[in-house]
C-alpha cells in the first residue's frame, strides 16, 4: 500500500485515496472544434509509461481535494506531489509545496 | 515424564509440566515448551503424514516454518484449522491433532496405490492424463482429482474466535529476533527511535536457541535474557513474539500476524482476540529473517526418519529430544558436523558422517574425528530402506566429477535417523517481496540480497552472512544505521558482542546426488518438493519438454506451489533445471516471492469486519416505524429501504398489488429519505449545472424544480434526478440513492480540476433531511390536513414547484414532483423530525386510507410511466437519446459534459440499443429481467440477440404484465413482434412505446 503525501493532510495510506488517471489532460475549451479522432484521443487514450508518470489522485476519505503525483510505475516511488493546475515541471512554488519526507521512500540501502 | 526419545536433561522445555495431547486419536504426553513436532518425536512418532500425490509415508523434515511435510489438521468443529505445520504448533493441554491427506488413516492409506501408478503422475500430469475424452472430465477426472488432491479440511462452522487489526507507525521495524535481529533492535532502540521487534517464535533468540553458542562470555540463554532486559528498558520498544511478518508491500508497509491465544487451550482466554493483524508503516526495516537449510536430493530421500541436520540439532538442543537412536549424516558442508557433535553429546549413536566433498579437513571435521565419529569423504547415500520408518542407508563412493558413483559395491549402514544438509538459503522472502534484487553467491551456493529498492537493511544469515560473529556485527550496524536514517543516534555506539565461530570449509554443491541408476530410472525417487511430490525426474522431464523458464517449470510441475511456497525446494529445483540446461544458476533465476510468508487465517484478514460489522447499515429516521409495521427490507447500497409492507397472510405479490392500487386510487406514502441530496451554493452555481446536466438551468425560477440527466464525457448517462432552485445562487440537487456519493465526487472533480474559477460550493445534505413522498389522487387532502395554512391549489402550487411551509408543526420544504405519475408531494423536514413527520402523515392520512409502500411498488409505478432507473435501464453504455430522451438534451447550449460525444460515430449509429416497452402476447406472462430478445422465434444457432429486458413487472394498474427493454433499433420497431427465448418456451412480445399508463401526464398535473 502506497504512502501518499496529501498536500493538505500529510502522509496517509493509499486506501484513503482514489486514483484519477493521467494528469495534465485539460478538457478542451471548445470540444465541438475537435475532430472525431482528436475527441477520441481526449476520451480514451492515456499514457501508460514504464517509468515516471504524472497522475491525479484525490484524498477521497480525507480532505476530498484533488492533487497531482509524480510516481515511478515500476518502483512506485513517489517523486513529487503538487497541486492541480501547477506546472508539470518543478518550479519554486511547487518545490515548496512538496512534503519534506516525500523523497524518503526511494532511499536505497 | 517418560518419553522414549527424551534426553535426561537440557533444552528449553519445562520437564516439570507434563502436557497431555492426542494425535490421530491416540493420547500422548509432552512437556510445556514443546511443539507438536518435538512432542511427537519425543514419543518416537515420525510417521505423521501422507504425501500429496503418491500418499507416501512422510515424517517431520524441519523444525520451523519451512516444514513441507508434517501438515496437520488441528482441533475440530469451528476451531479446526488445516495445513498447520506440526513444527510451529505450540503444545497445550488437551491439544487434538490429526494427519491430513490419508484415508482411512496415516498407517494404512488406500491412496498409497497412487505410488504404484506413479508413471502417470509425472510432471504436467493434470494436462496429459486428463485431456481426453472431454466428456469424462466433469464426471470422472475432476471428482477424482478433487478427492485425491485435498490437503486439510476447511471448517464448516462459523469461526468462534475474534480477531483484531492494529495500525502502527515506527522508525525501525526489525523482523527476526536471532542474533542479528536482537542486536539490530537494541542498537536502534537505545537511540530513542520507535522500534518494533517481531519474531514468529514463542521466545526470542532464533538460531541461538538451537546452537547454544557463547556470546560476550555468556551462554546463549543468558545473553538472550540480558538483551531482552536491555530492550525492555528502552523507551520506545515493542516486542512482538509469536508474530510472523507475512507480507512486505510498497513504501515499507508490512503486515504482521500475531498469534495471541493459539498456544493456549481453545477457549481458555475469551477476553483476548485470537490473532492480531498488524499493519506497520516503518521508516526503516531491518530484515534479520535467518535462513533455511536445504535438503539433499537423493534416491528415496523422503522416508520418515530423514530430517534436516539443523532441525535435528534444534530438537536435541532446544527440546531435549533425540529423533533417533542411531544416525547417519549426509552433507555437502560443515554445518552438519556441529549437528553431529551435539547429537552425539545427547546420546545418539553417530554411525557415520557421509560427506560428498573429496577431502574435509576443517576445524569442525577435526572435532568430529576427535570425538570418534567416522567421516566418509567423497561418498554419497544412494538408496534408503524402511517403510514407515528409515531402517538403513546404502553408501557408495562418488566419481571425481560427482556425476556418478564408482563401481557397484554398496555399504549398507543400519540407522533410524538420517540428518542431511545441502547448505543454507538466506530467508530472502520478505526482501524479495519488497522487490529487492538478488545475487547468486557461488561460494555459498545461494541467492543473497543484492540491491534493495525500499528503505531496508538485511543483516546476518538473511544477508548471506552465516557465522555468528558476522550476524552480531551486521545486526549492530544495520540497527544503528536504520535508526540514524530515521533521525536517531545514540550517545555511544553499541559495542558488537563478542563471539567465536569455527572457520568453515567450502561447500560442494551436488544438486542431484547420483546413484547406480540415472534419475528417473528404477524405483528410487529423488524428491525436490516434498509437499507437492515433485521429483528431480519431473524437473528434468519438464525441461526436456520445453518448460525451461523457472516460472513455467513451477506451473507445469507444481513445484513450490504448496502451502510452504517451496521454502525447502525452490533453489534445488532451479539448480537442477539450470544443470539440465547447462546454464548458470543466476541465468535461470528464482520464481517470484509472494506474500504471505506463511499462510494467514481469513479471520485475521477480516478482523472485526464480519457479520453486522462487515458493512455499515444506513437507516432513515423512520426506520423504527418500518420495523414495527412489518416492512420487508431491501438493501440499496448500504441503505435498508422498506421493500414492501405485507399484511397478515399476504404474499409479496399481494402486498405490492395492494400498495399499487392504493397509490393509483387513493394515497400512498414512501420513505424517500435515502435519495441523495447535494446543496449547491455560489454565484456560479447555475453555470456548473449548465455544464454538468444536458439541459439548461439559467432560466429556472426560484422555487421551481427541473429534472436533469447527467452524462460522462463519452455521452453515457450516469445519473438523473430533480434539482430545485432555492435562491438565485442556491440549488438543491437530488440524486439516485446509490449514486449520491459518486455524483458529489463527479461534480467536485470538475470544480477542482477543470473549472477552479467557478465560485461554487457543494455539500452533501442527504442525511440532513428526512423525506416522505405522498402520492395518489388523495395526496392533496392529506397534505392539506398536515399544512392547513398552505394553498395547495394547482395554480398556487403547480407541478414542479417547491414551497416552504410548516408541516405537522415542523418547518418543511415541499416539492411537488412525482416518480409515480400521480399527484405527489415530497415533504422534506430536518432529519430528526423524520419519524414525527411520518407518524403525523399516517395519522392525518388515516381517514383517506393512506398506505405505506416500499421500493417494489415504487418500481412498478414508475415502470408503468416509463420512468427509467439509472443502473437498471442504463449500464454505462446508454445515451439519453437511446432512452428516447432527446427532449432533455439542449441544442442551444454550446457545451456541456457529454455533448461532443453525441455526434461521435458510435453514438450516432441507427442500430444502437434503444428503450422500448414490451407487451407479452400472453398478458399473464411476466418476463424475467435480463431475458434476451430475438427477432425470430427459434432458428439456427447462433441466433442474433437484439437486446434484453431491463425491467419487468406485473402491473396491477394495467391488469397485465409490462416490460421495458433495450433493443437494437428499437425506436423504429414499434408495433412489431419480437421474441424472448426462455429455457422452457418462447415468449412472443409486441414492441410498444415505453409508457404504459397516462401517457399525457394528466394525473400528475392534477
Ligand atoms: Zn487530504
Amino acid at each position: 500500500m502506497l504512502l501518499i503525501h496529501c498536500p493538505w493532510c500529510g502522509p496517509r495510506d493509499e486506501i484513503e485515496f482514489a486514483y484519477g488517471g493521467e494528469a495534465h489532460r485539460v478538457r478542451p475549451a471548445d470540444p465541438s472544434a475537435l475532430s472525431d479522432a482528436e475527441w477520441a484521443d481526449f476520451l480514451f487514450l492515456r499514457a501508460n509509461p514504464k517509468g515516471v508518470h504524472r497522475e491525479r489522485w484525490v484524498h477521497a476519505h480525507g480532505c476530498r481535494r484533488w492533487f497531482n503525483v509524480e510516481r515511478h510505475t515500476v518502483t512506485h516511488e513517489i517523486l513529487r506531489v503538487y497541486p492541480p493546475g501547477a506546472a508539470a515541471e518543478p518550479d519554486a512554488a511547487v518545490a515548496e509545496a512538496q512534503p519534506p519526507q516525500a523523497s524518503q521512500q526511494g532511499v536505497r540501502s | 515424564m517418560s518419553n522414549s526419545h527424551r534426553t535426561a536433561s537440557g533444552g528449553r522445555i519445562d520437564r516439570t509440566r507434563s502436557v497431555t495431547f492426542t494425535f490421530n486419536g491416540k493420547s500422548y504426553q509432552g512437556c510445556a515448551g514443546d511443539t507438536l513436532a518435538s512432542a511427537l518425536l519425543a514419543n518416537g512418532v515420525h510417521l505423521v503424514a501422507r504425501s500429496f500425490k503418491y500418499h507416501r509415508p512422510r515424517g517431520i523434515l524441519s523444525a520451523g516454518s519451512e516444514e513441507p511435510s508434517a501438515l496437520i489438521q488441528l482441533e475440530r468443529g469451528g476451531h479446526t484449522e488445516p495445513n498447520l505445520r506440526a513444527t510451529q504448533i505450540e503444545l497445550y493441554e488437551g491439544l487434538s491433532a490429526a494427519s491430513q491427506n490419508a484415508w482411512p488413516n496415516v498407517n494404512f492409506d488406500v491412496g498409497a496405490v497412487n505410488g504404484l501408478l506413479s508413471k502417470i503422475f509425472v510432471a504436467g500430469f493434470y494436462y496429459k492424463t486428463f485431456m481426453h475424452p472431454q466428456s469424462l472430465w466433469m464426471k470422472l477426472y475432476e471428482p477424482l482429482i478433487r478427492h485425491a488432491a485435498g490437503l486439510g479440511k476447511a471448517p464448516k462452522e462459523p469461526d468462534p474466535d475474534r480477531y483484531d487489526k492494529m495500525h502502527v507507525h515506527c522508525d525501525v521495524l526489525v523482523v527476526g529476533a536471532g542474533p542479528a535481529g536482537l542486536t539490530a533492535a537494541l542498537a536502534a532502540a537505545r537511540t530513542g527511535a520507535r522500534v518494533i521487534l517481531a519474531d514468529e517464535q514463542n521466545e526470542l533468540g532464533g538460531s541461538l536457541l538451537t546452537s547454544g553458542e557463547t556470546v560476550d562470555g555468556l551462554p546463549a540463554a543468558s545473553w538472550i535474557a540480558k538483551i531482552e532486559a536491555e530492550l525492555a528498558a528502552c523507551p520506545e520498544i515493542r516486542v512482538l513474539r509469536r508474530t510472523t511478518a507475512a507480507g512486505y508491500y510498497d513504501h515499507n508497509h508490512l503486515t504482521l500476524t500475531e498469534r495471541r491465544t493459539d498456544h493456549l487451550p481453545r477457549g481458555a482466554a475469551p477476553h483476548l482476540s485470537r490473532q492480531r493483524l498488524w499493519n506497520v508503516r516503518a521508516k526503516r526495516v531491518v530484515l534479520a529473517t535467518g535462513g533455511h537449510e536445504r535438503p539433499l536430493v537423493f534416491a528415496d530421500n523422503d522416508r520418515p526418519g530423514i530430517m534436516l541436520a539443523g532441525a535435528v540439532r534444534t530438537y536435541v538442543n532446544r527440546y531435549g529430544v533425540t529423533p533417533g537412536k542411531r544416525a547417519v549424516l549426509l552433507t555437502n558442508n560443515d554445518s552438519a558436523y556441529a549437528a553431529a557433535l551435539d547429537m552425539q553429546a545427547a546420546g545418539i549413536a553417530i554411525a557415520a558422517i557421509v560427506d560428498v566433498r573429496t577431502a574435509v579437513n576443517g576445524p569442525l571435521a577435526a572435532k568430529a574425528r576427535a570425538a570418534g565419529i567416522t567421516v566418509l569423504e567423497n561418498r554419497a547415500v544412494v538408496a534408503t530402506e524402511g517403510g514407515k520408518r528409515l531402517t538403513s542407508v546404502d553408501v557408495m563412493p562418488l566419481a571425481a566429477d560427482g556425476g556418478g558413483v564408482v563401481g557397484m559395491a554398496r555399504t549398507s549402514i543400519a540407522c533410524d535417523l538420517l540428518a542431511m544438509s545441502g547448505g543454507w538459503n538466506p530467508a530472502v522472502h520478505l526482501y524479495s517481496q519488497s522487490t529487492g534484487k538478488l545475487r547468486y553467491d557461488e561460494a555459498a551456493a545461494c541467492f543473497v540480497p543484492h540491491k534493495a529498492t525500499q528503505a531496508l537493511h538485511c543483516a546476518g544469515t538473511c544477508n548471506g552472512r552465516f557465522a555468528l560473529p558476522d550476524c552480531l556485527a551486521e545486526g549492530v550496524a544495520a540497527g544503528t544505521e536504520a535508526a540514524r536514517e530515521a533521525g536517531f543516534t545514540a550517545d555511544a555506539p553499541l559495542p558488537v558482542p563478542r563471539a567465536e565461530a569455527d572457520a568453515e570449509e567450502p561447500l560442494r554443491p551436488l544438486w542431484v546426488v547420483p546413484s547406480t541408476q540415472l534419475v528417473g530410472r528404477g524405483s528410487g525417487k529423488h524428491f525436490v518438493d516434498f509437499q507437492n511430490d515433485v521429483t528431480a525426474a519431473d524437473v528434468l522431464l519438464a525441461s526436456r519438454e520445453g518448460y525451461q523458464s523457472v516460472e513455467h517449470l513451477k506451473r507445469y510441475t507444481t513445484m513450490g506451489m504448496g502451502t510452504d511456497q517451496g521454502k525447502t525446494s525452490n533453489v534445488n529445483a532451479l539448480a537442477i533445471l539450470a544443470q539440465s540446461l547447462s546454464a548458470p544458476i543466476p541465468q535461470v533465476g528464482t520464481t517470484t516471492f509472494r506474500p504471505p510468508y506463511t499462510p494467514v487465517v481469513f479471520g485475521a484478514l477480516a478482523g472485526r469486519d464480519v457479520g453486522e460489522l462487515a458493512d455499515p447499515a444506513r437507516v432513515t429516521p423512520m426506520h423504527r416505524w418500518h420495523v414495527e409495521n412489518g416492512a420487508v427490507f431491501e438493501d440499496v447500497g448500504q441503505w435498508k429501504r422498506p421493500w414492501y409492507f405485507p399484511r397478515a397472510g399476504e404474499s409479496m405479490h399481494d402486498a405490492v398489488n395492494r400498495e399499487c392500487r392504493a397509490v393509483r386510487n387513493g394515497v400512498g406514502v414512501l420513505d424517500a429519505s435515502t435519495l441523495g441530496k447535494i446543496d449547491i451554493q455560489g454565484p456560479d452555481a447555475a453555470i456548473l449545472l449548465n455544464r454538468m446536466y444536458t439541459n439548461a438551468w439559467s432560466k429556472l425560477d426560484v422555487g421551481r424544480c427541473r429534472y436533469g440527466v447527467m452524462c460522462k464525457e463519452e455521452g453515457m448517462v450516469i445519473d438523473d434526478g430533480v434539482t430545485t432552485r432555492l435562491g438565485p445562487n442556491h440549488f438543491l440537487m437530488t440524486t439516485t440513492t446509490s449514486n449520491a456519493a459518486k455524483v458529489l465526487d463527479w461534480l467536485e472533480e470538475y470544480l477542482q480540476t477543470e473549472w477552479p474559477d467557478l465560485r461554487v460550493h457543494l455539500t452533501s445534505v442527504t442525511e440532513h433531511w428526512s423525506t416522505a413522498s405522498i402520492a395518489g389522487p388523495k395526496a392533496r387532502d392529506v397534505v392539506a390536513a398536515l399544512a392547513p395554512d398552505l394553498d395547495l391549489s394547482a395554480d398556487a402550487f403547480p407541478f414542479m414547484a417547491m414551497k416552504e411551509a410548516v408541516v405537522a408543526g415542523v418547518p418543511a420544504r415541499i416539492f411537488r414532483i412525482s416518480f409515480t405519475g400521480e399527484l405527489s408531494y415530497e415533504i422534506n423536514v430536518p432529519a430528526y423530525h423524520g419519524l414525527r413527520l411520518w407518524t403525523e402523515i399516517m395519522k392525518a392520512g388515516a381517514p383517506h386510507g393512506v398506505t405505506p409502500y416500499g421500493t417494489e411498488t415504487m418500481h412498478v409505478l414508475r415502470a408503468e410511466k416509463g420512468y427509467i432507473i439509472v443502473g437498471q435501464e442504463t449500464d454505462g453504455t446508454v445515451t439519453p437519446q437511446d432512452l428516447g430522451m432527446d427532449w432533455i438534451v439542449s441544442k442551444q447550449k454550446a457545451d456541456f459534459v457529454g455533448k461532443r460525444s453525441f455526434t461521435r460515430q458510435d453514438t450516432s449509429r441507427a442500430d444502437r440499443k434503444q428503450l422500448v416497452g414490451l407487451l407479452t402476447q400472453d398478458p399473464t406472462m411476466v418476463l424475467p429481467e435480463g431475458a434476451q430478445i430475438t427477432a425470430q422465434a427459434g432458428g439456427t444457432v447462433p441466433i442474433p440477440m437484439l437486446g434484453y429486458v431491463t425491467s419487468s413487472y406485473w402491473s396491477e394498474t394495467m391488469g397485465r404484465s409490462i416490460a421495458l427493454a433495450l433493443i437494437a433499433g428499437g425506436s423504429r420497431m414499434i408495433g412489431q413482434t419480437v421474441h424472448a427465448p426462455l429455457a422452457d418456451k418462447n415468449v412472443a412480445c409486441a414492441v410498444v412505446k415505453p409508457v404504459f399508463y397516462d401517457p399525457e401526464g394528466v394525473r400528475l398535473h392534477g
